[in-house]
């Protein structure tokens, strides 16, 4: 008997044949209409190994499709929301009241990402995860902002990444209300650490664009700060 | 570079790429060509110069989504621009002007990113001179780049009203996924941009609006009551059905959470005020 999967792989093959000339050429107007379009094309060039998948290809299945990119999603809200809520509960050494209740506020919004994409996704989402924060010295501020600045730049570049490969407008629009305030703790959190680098070029490329990741580009940096173990090899690409 | 991937990229959504590109022979010689001789941040649009000329034209709801945000960016690079030009303006000796005019450059660069995405595309691409905006809205900011709190007010809500501009463009690119990421990519530094601005305000010499958060807060939390428009529905606290406070958060997180999106046809209203009629 066939997997689901294999049943749909058939069914889109099968629908591509029947629409061949006319989707063939639409699509192709996603990559090349638009000059910009090459952006992703070079991304692509540069791939070494495009089946090298990271270690990302078992332990908790992220699923296919959007629900997969929205397991995604909520795999690395879970990682910023526990994150934060670390830092909330057991701040660094000689916190202001300031800054504290802007990582309060950062909290909040994660974690009511978080508990979003787990009511959304209803029996489709993953497992808690078991976050591995070892790396990271709570009670000194300069290792806490750097740790959230890593994540709040990677979380931006995880959405900015994974918007071409959600099918629904509903989805993308979501992600889209959640990026931007993701880029906007981004932009706070390196001004605490250093003021003016809120967008700088370390960040922001010459064309004044913030950086897009791959899922699998992002699981394997991300993958450092968890225990447990994320297959990733269902997603779109 | 790798030029196979690419090419079993692009064979990915066209199984036809090399016959298209034919004879095959001189479409290689064409990328090499290309590589060779443009700087690597011109290959983009020159890439997408290329394979139009296989592919014909872009469509023309992505242009017309293209041209809106090109006159957005147009309005925020003179915008800043102007202030950066205006003697006695910007405190001298603090990071405001640095930031300022990181700002200023990022908005330049989007103007000419768009310029040669639409060009390279076969469209139009809308002109803009500073002669041609009007950045006091018809009278509501006569103080624009007289009083340095007015102007960061007003920095404030174009940033915010051109994360809102592109996020509600996004599911309109969902057709063209290169030109949709690079939208995105340039949502994000607008927020970042807004962060900030935001961050400024708070400052003494920046107004001293000290309530003001890098994120918004319920709708309008500009402080500019002339700017209702602007973050009309961001204190929308349901998203995909879900009511957000009821999973245990506050209404002030709940809307600070989520930026929410504005239609082209509320950005158009708003930016009509900015732009002289001829």
């Amino acid at each position: 008997m066939k997997s689901l999967q294999e049943e749909e792989k058939d069914l889109l093959q099968n629908e591509s044949g029947i629409l061949t000339a006319k989707l063939q050429r639409r699509s192709f107007l996603q990559y090349a209409g638009a000059g910009v379009a090459g952006v992703a094309l070079i991304a692509a060039g540069c791939k070494k190994d495009h089946n090298n998948d990271n270690g990302l290809s078992a332990g908790v299945d992220l699923g296919s499709g959007d629900l997969g990119i929205l397991n995604y999603a909520y795999a690395l809200e879970q990682l910023e929301g526990a994150f934060y809520d670390t830092v909330v509960k057991s701040p660094y050494t000689n916190i202001s009241p300031y800054e504290l209740s802007l990582l309060t506020d950062i909290r909040d919004h994660e974690l009511a990402h978080r508990e979003f994409f787990k009511k959304a996704l209803g029996t489709n989402a993953i497992q808690s995860l078991t976050v591995n924060f070892a790396s990271i010295n709570f009670t000194d501020r300069t290792s806490v902002l750097t740790a959230a600045k890593a994540f709040e730049d990677l979380g931006v570049s995880a959405y900015n990444g994974a918007g071409k490969l959600i099918k629904s407008a509903d989805y993308l629009l979501v992600a889209g209300k959640i990026v931007s305030v993701e880029a906007r703790h981004a932009a706070l959190i390196r001004d605490l650490l250093a003021n003016g680098t809120f967008a700088d070029n370390t960040v922001i490329d010459v064309n004044g664009l913030d950086a897009a990741r791959s899922p699998l580009a992002v699981l394997s940096i991300a993958k450092a700060y968890l225990s447990t173990q994320i297959n990733a090899s269902n997603l779109p690409s | 570079m790798n030029i196979i991937n690419i090419l079993e990229e692009i064979e990915k959504v066209d199984g036809e790429v090399y016959e298209r590109l034919n004879p095959r022979r001189a479409a290689m010689k064409q990328f090499y060509g290309f590589g060779s001789k443009v700087a690597l941040a011109a290959l983009p649009l020159a890439l997408g110069s290329m394979f139009k000329k296989a592919y014909g034209q872009t469509s023309t709801s992505v242009l017309s989504v293209l041209n809106f945000a090109l006159t957005l960016e147009y309005i925020e690079y003179n915008f800043y621009q102007t202030g950066l030009n205006t003697p006695g303006l910007i405190p001298a000796g603090t990071p405001a002007l640095a930031a300022l005019t990181n700002i200023r450059d990022h908005e330049l660069a989007h103007v000419n990113l768009l310029k040669g995405a639409i060009t390279g595309s076969g469209g139009t691409p809308v002109s803009f001179t500073a002669s041609q905006f009007d950045f006091t809205a018809k009278g509501n900011f006569n103080a624009v780049f007289t009083d340095y709190p007015t102007f960061l007010a007003v920095a404030q809500v174009f940033e915010d009203t051109g994360v809102r501009a592109y996020k509600g463009q996004a599911g309109n690119l969902m057709g063209s996924p290169g030109v949709l990421q690079t939208a995105l990519q340039i949502h994000s530094v607008e927020a970042r941009h807004a962060a900030h601005i935001r961050e400024m305000r708070q400052a003494p010499a920046g107004g001293g609006v000290t309530a003001l958060r890098p994120w918004i807060t319920g709708a309008n939390d500009s402080g500019v009551p002339a700017a209702a428009a602007n973050y009309a529905g961001e204190d929308n606290v349901v998203q995909l059905g879900i009511n957000i406070p009821g999973l245990g958060f506050s209404v002030n997180a709940s809307t600070a959470a989520f930026d929410e999106p504005l239609t082209m046809d509320a950005v158009n209203a708003i930016a009509s005020l900015f732009i002289k009629t001829a």
